[in-house]
């Protein structure tokens, strides 16, 4: 009766925290969502799953977490087969998918007191330890006996993070966690996940906003349209577009000269600045021969790109996305 | 059932190979379950038990089934305010109603005989409906199996939770009835439907096997409406689909033309619960419809395990 099909084969384990191979969902109106998806996040990294909404960040956790079956592909996730294994790994995962969900009439402790229940793993005798725990770490032990229906969006979303750390947890799967937040609140909420990720977790972190996952996150993974456009860590992924020359300087014609003859290209000059693609050679010999030149030279350097400007590169497409 | 089966969360490709291939992976998944203590396991059945029993929407069912004792035994009272027996006797109203000025203790047969065709299930199939669908709605469900909470625990959890509300629900009616025929009617030994006589203590003793016959005879209408919540993401749409069924299953059951289907009603021997008055107890038409409770918990159990186990939760 054993399913010995490729989810049990390939990827071998110990290889990453989660690792897909050709995940693909396809929804009922035929929609198709994820398309095909070779994802590997590290062990102990911060990982970053960008992608403008609708690009699949969801339908891919939702696999993940084996609440949907992939229409083809695997995923494992902390080495197990998912959904198989969805009993045996999921203790070890906390989850914040697609915001939070609450019962409206139970208070923040109740709810959590509940979904600690539901975990067959879970010890009921140190539940309320843990539940009390957990509120203290996301700042809502003052609101733990109100009505969740009172909350505040922030404060729902505190108490969805809270649900996710009921116990110590090996992985954090965190989708699009400070949407919906003012800028405090998105302040608190990352330097929350950094604490998280400063023990050891493994934290995948889906957002649409550049700037987070450059703030937060060690790796990252681009997804456009259900497809993933490139993997890494964000050092090298910024690194993959290579920077820009700049040179400011009061003499821009010459120093434009100067730079082609030195084998720059895509030479640009904005009033004092001139910028180009760098060339090949020693950048010292170009800077020593814009002196030799006569050139007045105030500020020369190259300007490392940001992701924002990678993922530009990368999809030929802006990173516009609304809300 | 066939609709569980051949409508399962796989889209595209794979069909059927596919669709047997997950349900053997959720299976032997599911018995990693077996390792894990008792007491453990029985969390997620107490705070289910006690959630229901914080919503409003349960109390109110509750209240409202606790209310039909009073206003039959009050209607009963003022009808024969001024002496003599109910009405005349016989005829109208439901079983036993002609009894209660005698002795209050038949204001609880009344009850459920008034309360059991279509308060008490209407109230089952707001439960059940609600069970799956309506945590799928709010998305909690989402988190519910994320903890993980298994979702073939999760499942019977529910069932179990509404088969308690069928007897929590019956006992209501059933002791806000003796409540009120105590208070209202004179006690003491009664007169089984044949005729003999048997003591105020073993009358109680009746009384409280016929409420757990009929929190059994519930137990179909609730198989039913668990089976529609795994069907849909709206809980209001499962509880108006399950009372739908209930009142049209109800509607049938009246039509003699269709009297070759009427035994396949999980409505059809409800009311032999009278039989246990009778002296000595007559059985078959008892053990019919507590057979028929149990084909209909198997049936639509194990529909909709086969389409929750297999459900794409994409909410
Ligand atoms: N339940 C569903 N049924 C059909 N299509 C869906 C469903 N959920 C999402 N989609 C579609 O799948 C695509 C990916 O959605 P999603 O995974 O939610 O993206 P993201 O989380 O990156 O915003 C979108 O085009 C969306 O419209
Ligand atoms: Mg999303």
């Amino acid at each position: 009766m054993t399913d010995t099909s490729a989810a049990e084969r390939e990827p071998g384990p110990g290889d990453g925290a989660i690792v897909t191979r050709g995940l693909t969902k396809r929804y009922r109106g035929g929609q198709l969502a994820v398309d095909g998806l070779d994802l590997t996040v590290p062990a102990g990294s911060v990982f970053g799953f960008l992608g403008p909404n609708g690009s699949g960040k969801t339908t891919t956790i939702r696999m993940l977490m084996g609440l949907i079956e992939p229409t083809s592909g695997t995923a494992r996730v902390l080495g197990r087969p998912m959904p198989r294994a969805t009993l045996a790994v999921l203790p070890q995962v906390g989850a914040l998918i697609e915001g939070p969900a609450l019962y409206g009439f139970l208070s923040g402790r109740d709810n959590l007191l509940r979904y600690d229940a539901a975990d067959p793993i879970a010890d009921p005798r140190t539940r309320r330890a843990r539940v009390a725990a957990a509120l203290d770490r996301v700042g809502l032990t003052a609101a733990a006996g109100k009505k969740a229906k009172a909350y505040s969006l922030g404060m729902k979303q505190r108490l969805g993070l809270a649900a996710a750390l009921l116990q110590p947890r090996r992985l954090l799967v965190l989708d699009e966690p400070t949407n919906g937040l003012d800028p405090q609140g998105m302040r608190e909420i990352r330097s929350l996940i950094r604490e998280l990720a400063s023990d050891g977790t493994t934290v995948f972190l889906s957002s649409h906003l550049l700037d987070e996952i450059e703030q937060v996150c060690t790796h990252a993974a681009v997804m456009a349209q259900g497809r993933l456009v490139t993997q890494g860590a964000v050092a090298d992924l910024a690194a993959g577009t290579r920077g820009r020359l700049v040179v400011t300087t009061p003499d821009p014609a010459d120093a434009a000269r100067v730079l082609k003859e030195q084998g720059a290209a895509d030479v640009v000059v904005t009033e004092d600045r001139v910028t180009a693609e760098p060339p090949e050679r020693d950048l010292a010999e170009v800077n020593a021969a814009l002196v030799t030149a006569g050139v007045r030279v105030r500020g020369f350097g190259v300007e490392r790109a940001s992701l924002e400007e990678a993922f530009v590169a990368l999809t030929g497409e802006g990173f516009d996305v609304a809300g | 059932m066939s609709r569980a089966d051949l409508d399962p969360a796989q889209e595209g490709t794979g069909g059927t190979a596919q669709e047997s291939a997950g349900r053997t992976a959720r299976t032997t998944q599911e018995s990693t379950e077996q390792r894990i203590p008792l007491a453990r396991r029985g969390s997620l059945l107490l705070n289910e038990l006690r959630t229901t029993l914080r919503r409003w929407r349960t109390l109110a069912l509750l209240g409202v089934l606790a209310a039909v004792p009073v206003l039959v035994g009050i209607a009963v009272r003022i009808e024969t305010g001024d002496g003599g027996s109910a009405g005349g006797g016989t005829g109208e109203g439901p079983a036993f109603i002609s009894q209660i000025t005698n002795n209050g203790l038949f204001l609880v047969f009344t009850a459920l005989a008034a309360t059991l065709p279509f308060f008490l299930p209407m109230a089952v199939g707001v439960i059940a409906g609600d069970a799956i669908a309506g945590e799928a709605g709010a998305g909690t469900l989402r988190y519910l199996l994320v903890a993980p909470a298994g979702r073939t625990r999760l499942l019977l959890t529910k069932y179990a939770t509404t088969m308690a509300f069928c007897l929590l629900a019956t006992l209501v009616v059933a002791v806000s009835a003796l409540t009120v025929g105590a208070l209202l009617f004179p006690l003491g030994e009664l007169t089984t439907i044949s005729g003999t006589r048997i003591s105020f203590t073993e009358g109680l003793g009746r009384a409280l096997l016929i409420a757990l016959v009929v929190a059994a005879s519930l137990t179909g209408v609730a198989a039913l409406g668990l089976f529609v919540s795994t069907l849909t993401n709206s809980g209001i749409a499962a509880m108006a689909t399950t009372v739908g069924l209930l009142i049209t299953v109800q509607i049938l059951d009246q039509i003699p033309q269709l009297d070759a289907i009427h035994p396949y009603l999980f409505s059809h021997h409800w009311l032999s619960f009278a039989d246990l008055m009778r002296e000595p107890v007559y059985w078959d038409d008892l053990v019919k419809n507590l057979g028929l409770q149990a084909l209909y918990a198997a049936v639509f159990g194990s529909a909709a395990w086969a389409r929750f186990t297999t459900k794409d939760i994409t909410t």
